[in-house]
């Protein structure tokens, strides 16, 4: 039985790992290297790493964390932040990362998920998503922010993952803005709303505060995977705490 | 010399790293002559199956990897690397594949996500070297939509659920096939590695 993955997120900014709450004040909360092999040995599941550096050098960095961290951990890793086209992924790519993620680039120009999945296949494209509740009757309905959360979009975010998924996108990383940063749960009803709209695999991201947080995200929101930071950076909780909740809990783990 | 092969696709940096983990060097190359030298071979590789084909057609490895494994000499391919093996796949309308396994490549069956990404119980169905160590219904990573299905059953020594039984892991002699990643499966994978290339020590 395929078993549901709790995935670390590493925000990076000029090498170092932070986070930050409803992306705005950021914490300085360590080495990614160090902490990817923290991660590996704690038994995460898969590593995402966001770029949120905005100079160019500070890019380069990126790509040296993705050389170092995959040649001491022998997990899935996923980069995103900035890459704008199908050089950007495959520098990637070639840096050791097995998945990249897209957000603005692939809004802006939605043909880049298919040329990126004709190259790399859709197994290498994840399109991320970070979405913002803006009505909540009769329906709620979800909008689409890009630039890190600064712009909003217009496009509804149910549409857009059908859309993305029909490009060739071969999961979505979805991240609920009202909920990240504030470690009161993820956004259930989007991530469920998602979750069925699409047939590829949906990461939750966004709101992670307690174990149960994680849990219901599978359950209630039928999410594939989880997403954390927080939680995970700071230590309130280890990767094997979460895990053996989860898996008491009934939901399937790999222990 | 082991050979990792490189034909213009594939995470072949991930694959490199675990050898090296390992203490071993192996050489990137896709020369046709580099197989007939090596000792050992691994395929790795992701994407769509066709262009797989073209890339090494283009680099005139067809024959020189299907003599490697009938001369029953030790090779492991890797994801897309199990399923080119095969007579042919559906993926993208029929294409031929290499026909060192007769056999099909079909698409996972709806009913449940796909790609199916993720960590997965391998079910050992019978023993051979490369399980050594690594306990039944270990897990390993997967990531890919479509799956092989050998004719003779005989091949099949490790299984996996999803939507349908997934033959995971071929095996014959010296030739092992795995349809999830080992340089992605931490400690399992490793050691999954471990044992094919101690085949080499062996001398087999």
């Amino acid at each position: 039985m395929l078993t549901k993955r709790i995935i670390p997120c590493l925000d990076v900014k000029d090498g170092k790992v932070v986070k930050g709450t409803s992306f705005v004040q950021l914490r300085d909360a360590g080495d990614p290297v160090a902490l990817s092999r923290q991660y590996y040995q704690q038994g995460a599941d898969e590593l995402i790493f966001l770029d949120i550096t905005a100079t160019p050098e500070g890019r380069d960095t990126v790509v040296d964390v993705i050389e170092s961290v995959s040649e001491q951990v022998f997990m899935p890793l996923t980069v995103g932040g900035g890459l704008r086209n199908v050089s950007d992924m495959r520098r990637m790519l070639q840096a050791g990362a097995d998945k990249v993620s897209i957000n603005t680039a692939a809004v802006l120009q939605p043909n880049l998920i298919r040329e990126g999945a004709a190259k790399f296949g859709s197994q290498c494209i994840v399109i991320a998503i970070d979405a913002k509740q803006v009505e909540d009757r009769p329906e709620p309905r979800w909008e689409v922010y890009i630039s890190s959360g600064q712009k909003p979009t217009g496009i509804n975010a149910v549409s857009w993952a059908k859309k993305s998924v029909a490009l060739g996108a071969g999961e979505v990383l979805l991240t609920s803005m009202d909920a990240d940063g504030h470690q009161a749960g993820y956004d259930i009803e989007l991530t469920h709303t998602i979750s069925e709209a699409v047939p590829v695999p949906v990461i939750a991201s966004g709101g992670a505060g307690v174990p149960e947080d994680l849990y219901l995200a599978l359950v209630k929101g039928k999410a594939d995977a989880v997403l954390a930071a927080s939680i995970f950076h700071y230590s309130t909780y280890s990767i094997g705490e979460i895990k053996k909740y989860l898996s008491e809990r009934g939901i399937p783990i790999r222990l | 010399m082991i050979v990792i092969v490189d034909y213009g696709a594939g995470n072949l940096r991930s694959v490199t790293n675990a050898l090296v983990r390992l203490g071993y060097q192996p050489k990137i190359t896709g020369r046709p002559q580099d197989l007939s030298n090596a000792r050992a071979v691994i395929l790795p590789g992701v994407g769509a199956a066709a262009d797989t084909m073209i890339n090494l057609n283009q680099l005139g490895l067809i024959d020189p990897i299907r003599r490697f494994i009938t001369d029953g000499r030790p090779f492991f391919g890797v994801c897309m690397g199990l399923q080119i093996l095969f007579t042919g796949t559906e993926e993208g309308g029929w294409h031929e594949c290499l026909n060192v396994i007769p056999g099909q490549v079909k698409k996972l069956p709806d009913g449940q996500k796909i790609p199916h990404i993720g960590w997965n119980q391998v079910k050992q169905q019978r023993d051979h070297p490369v399980f050594s160590g690594i306990p039944d219904e270990a897990n390993f990573y997967f990531v890919h939509s479509y799956y092989g299905e050998p004719e003779d059953k005989r091949l099949i020594a490790g299984e996996t659920e999803y939507g349908t039984t997934i033959c995971s892991v071929i095996a014959r002699e010296n030739m092992v096939a795995t349809q999830f990643h080992p340089e992605k499966s931490g400690e399992s994978g490793l050691k999954m590695y471990h044992n094919f290339l101690k085949l080499i020590a062996k001398g087999s």
